[in-house]
């Protein structure tokens, strides 16, 4: 077990790894870049970032249907599956995407809904096909989804349906619109007055270190949920769902802040003393150079890489508000207020499917905070970690 | 020394907590109307006749009509007295409300601490000394799924599958027979049996980051000369790594519990709400929703003390362990 497994700083050469004389010239956002892109998992992260905003800018295009549409036939239906191929002792084989249709019978004296499998019966689908019209990004008026059924007037219900027989597709894609924009909105916030705070913090030090250091210390031991359940139970129950919004992001930032202040701290007072500051300083540079030109890109990547932990936890917490009921209302849609159809075991216990949107949460988590990780590793280039 | 960090480091606790008390009042002062307009709209509501003689007792005793620190100052002097005020939706004193199930919550707290600590100590160490094992990549991706899934999403899966594959309900604290039975060695059986379910559905989250500290820091620490000195003497391997860079590593490990505390106490809220467990943390949602503010208050005020005094706690450990501290 003595035997540690060294990495060498600089790796042996290979497809990634750049020649010498190409690391002594590159800048340092190539050198971070090199050294993120041997981080597999922050790769991965990276990739599953994208395409889960890329799937809540465009929403409206990939969601088949309007996620607010009840359909009373579809109360609790289960999901589909999309099938390919098709073979018929009439018609022979054809191709193309079908879901077969289901069956809905009701029980005389539960009244339960069960749904059966008709193998007669098919609902062809279409890419690119015409649906439901929409204003894609409340601008630009369409009709065009991703996939929808041939006939306009079918539904299918490739995540089930909930309780009132809204397509669970549609509605995760929709949360993931106001998921993922309330981490980048109450981040940004929580870094405003972050960066505010730990930047007086870390440059008048003395006392005005000491109140925010204080500050900081007391608002990172409060419990931040039953704060945040206090906060939102006081928001006035006749706001309108967008003045909610961003009450909750303003909620979330309130107690995100010290966190990031630490950082921006810290970071600002190690910056100070280093070599390269000193050697600028003698070199008559003057301070807003020093600040803006040498001291800011090396602050920035860490910014980033902070803020980038940060996003998922405030993904975390807008859930659970949502969840309890407190956080965001009807009609707008998020993950968290999917979750809280999902909060009887009765009716989870009927639609197991309704735990979808959470899936959806801990994949959006895990992927932020891999390229949270990857970035911390990447954010400091010259650290010899051999990593 | 020693006893001079640890009274100067309580003495820095009471500014803390006057300044938790105040935060706590400022909450349950921040929704509109006073809570006598409420309590009597709730009277009203069940049928009862509003004695106008009763409410403005009342009022006076709270000092509503009073400025906010008058009002602060009342609620406060009533508190250090035991006093939180009354409860308008159970029409009760706070006081006979609340100490059970505080008592509840910090023995979950505590419990799902050891809980954390047993299991990250040493998979922590393990995955140090055996970097890039397969078993160390196994626990790091646990761990970040345990991070990433919020802890009401696995108490509900929980709760899922219990019902569905074996029948059974996971919820609660007590079983049916115990719910009402006073304490006794059985109660405190029964309570045993059911608190792992909520304890590991907590300590996933401060599990996997515990094991990623305890693993950074014993992989720093195992480089040093002195680990290369003693394994140069001949000292067993384990042995070794368990007597001297372990005792290092532990240090941080232990200033945690000033923030694994907190994070504890907030996610036990959801999860015990989720699992209705008897605790502090459904009740003050109820209250929060009811817009009940002296119970809320008094469970606010008491759930952030908890942490305050958790911070107290563990830099006292901390001094005890690391003298380099006590010199500060």
């Amino acid at each position: 077990m003595a035997t540690r497994s060294e990495a060498p700083i600089i790796a042996e050469t290979g497809p990634d790894v750049p020649a010498p004389q190409e690391l002594a010239l590159a800048s340092q956002w190539r050198l971070m870049w090199w050294s993120f892109r041997r981080h597999r998992l922050a790769m991965i992260g990276l990739a599953m970032t994208i395409l889960i905003y890329l799937v809540a800018v465009f929403a409206e295009f990939l969601a088949p249907f309007d996620p607010h549409e009840a359909n009373r036939r579809a109360l609790y239906h289960p999901p589909q599956m999309i099938h390919l191929v098709h073979h018929d002792a009439e018609t022979g084989w054809s191709f193309g995407p079908f879901v077969y249709g289901y069956e809905q019978t009701r029980d005389p004296f539960t009244l339960a809904f069960s749904y059966e499998r008709d193998p007669d019966q098919r609902i062809p689908l279409r890419f690119f096909g015409e649906g439901t019209p929409y204003d894609l990004w409340g601008l630009i008026p369409m009709n065009r989804h991703l996939l929808v059924p041939v006939d306009p007037g079918e539904r299918y219900y490739l995540f089930g349906a909930d309780r009132l027989g809204r397509d669970m597709l549609s509605r995760t894609i929709y949360g993931a619109r106001i998921s993922m924009s309330i981490g980048l909105v109450g981040v940004t916030m929580a870094l405003l007055l972050g960066i505010f705070l730990g930047g007086i913090s870390g440059y008048y030090g003395g006392f005005t270190d000491t109140v925010v250091q204080r500050l900081v210390e007391f608002t990172l031991s409060l419990p931040t949920i039953p704060i945040w359940l206090a906060l939102t139970a006081s928001l006035p129950q006749d706001w309108g769902p967008l003045a909610r919004y961003f009450a909750i992001t303003v909620i979330l930032s309130l107690v995100g802040w010290a966190e990031l202040a630490r950082v921006v701290r810290g970071r600002f007072l190690a910056l100070r003393t280093d070599d390269f500051v000193t050697a600028a300083r003698l070199d008559g540079a003057s301070e807003g150079r020093i600040i803006f030109r040498h001291m800011l890109p090396s602050l920035v990547s860490h910014i980033i890489a902070s803020v980038t932990l940060a996003i998922p936890l405030m993904i975390l917490a807008e859930t659970a508000l949502s969840f309890l009921g407190l956080g965001l209302q009807q009609p707008i849609v998020s993950w968290g207020v999917l979750l809280r159809e999902a909060q009887n075991i009765r009716s989870i216990a009927q639609a197991p499917w309704l735990f979808i949107p959470g899936g959806a949460v801990v994949l959006a988590v895990l992927a932020l905070n891999f390229l949270g990780d990857g970035l911390r590793d990447a954010a400091d280039p010259y650290a010899q970690d051999g990593r | 020394m020693l006893l001079a960090y640890i009274v100067r480091r309580i003495l820095w606790t009471i500014p803390f907590l006057f300044a938790v008390s105040l935060v706590a009042f400022a909450l349950i002062q921040a929704p509109p109307g006073d809570y006598l307009t409420t309590f009597a709209a709730t009277l009203a509501a069940s049928g009862d006749i509003v004695d106008q003689a009763r409410l403005q007792a009342l009022r006076e005793r709270y000092g509503l009509d009073q400025p906010f620190l008058v009002q602060y100052w009342l609620w406060i002097s009533g508190v250090l007295r035991g006093d939180f005020g009354i409860s308008f939706e159970w029409q009760q004193p706070v006081s006979n409300l609340i100490w059970e199930r505080m008592a509840l919550s910090t023995l979950l707290a505590l419990s799902t601490l050891l809980f954390t600590w047993a299991v990250a100590f040493p998979i922590g160490i393990y995955s140090a000394v055996k970097k890039y094992s397969i078993a160390d990549y196994t626990f790091t991706f646990l761990g970040f799924l345990g991070l990433a899934i919020p802890n009401f999403l696995l108490a509900l899966v929980l709760m899922y599958i219990a019902v569905v594959h074996f029948g059974t309900e996971v919820g609660g604290l007590f079983s049916d027979a115990y719910v009402m039975a006073p304490w006794s060695w059985a109660k405190f059986l029964d309570l045993l049996s059911h608190l792992w379910v909520p304890v590991v559905i907590l300590g996933t989250a401060g599990t996997a980051s515990l094991v990623r500290i305890m693993r950074a820091n014993l992989l720093d620490e195992l480089n040093k000369a002195y680990v290369v000195t003693a394994r140069a003497k001949g000292l067993s391997e384990w042995r070794l790594i368990l007597k001297y860079p372990v005792r290092i590593a532990l240090n941080p490990f232990i200033s945690t519990i000033g923030w694994v505390l907190p994070n504890l106490i907030s996610g036990a809220v959801i999860t015990a709400y989720v699992l209705s467990l008897p605790t502090a943390g459904p009740l003050l949602l109820q209250a929060l929703l009811a817009q009940d503010m002296y119970l809320a208050g008094a469970f606010i005020l008491l759930l952030t003390s908890l942490t305050v005094v958790g911070m107290l706690i563990s830099d006292i450990l901390l001094a005890f362990i690391d003298p380099r501290i006590r010199y500060r």
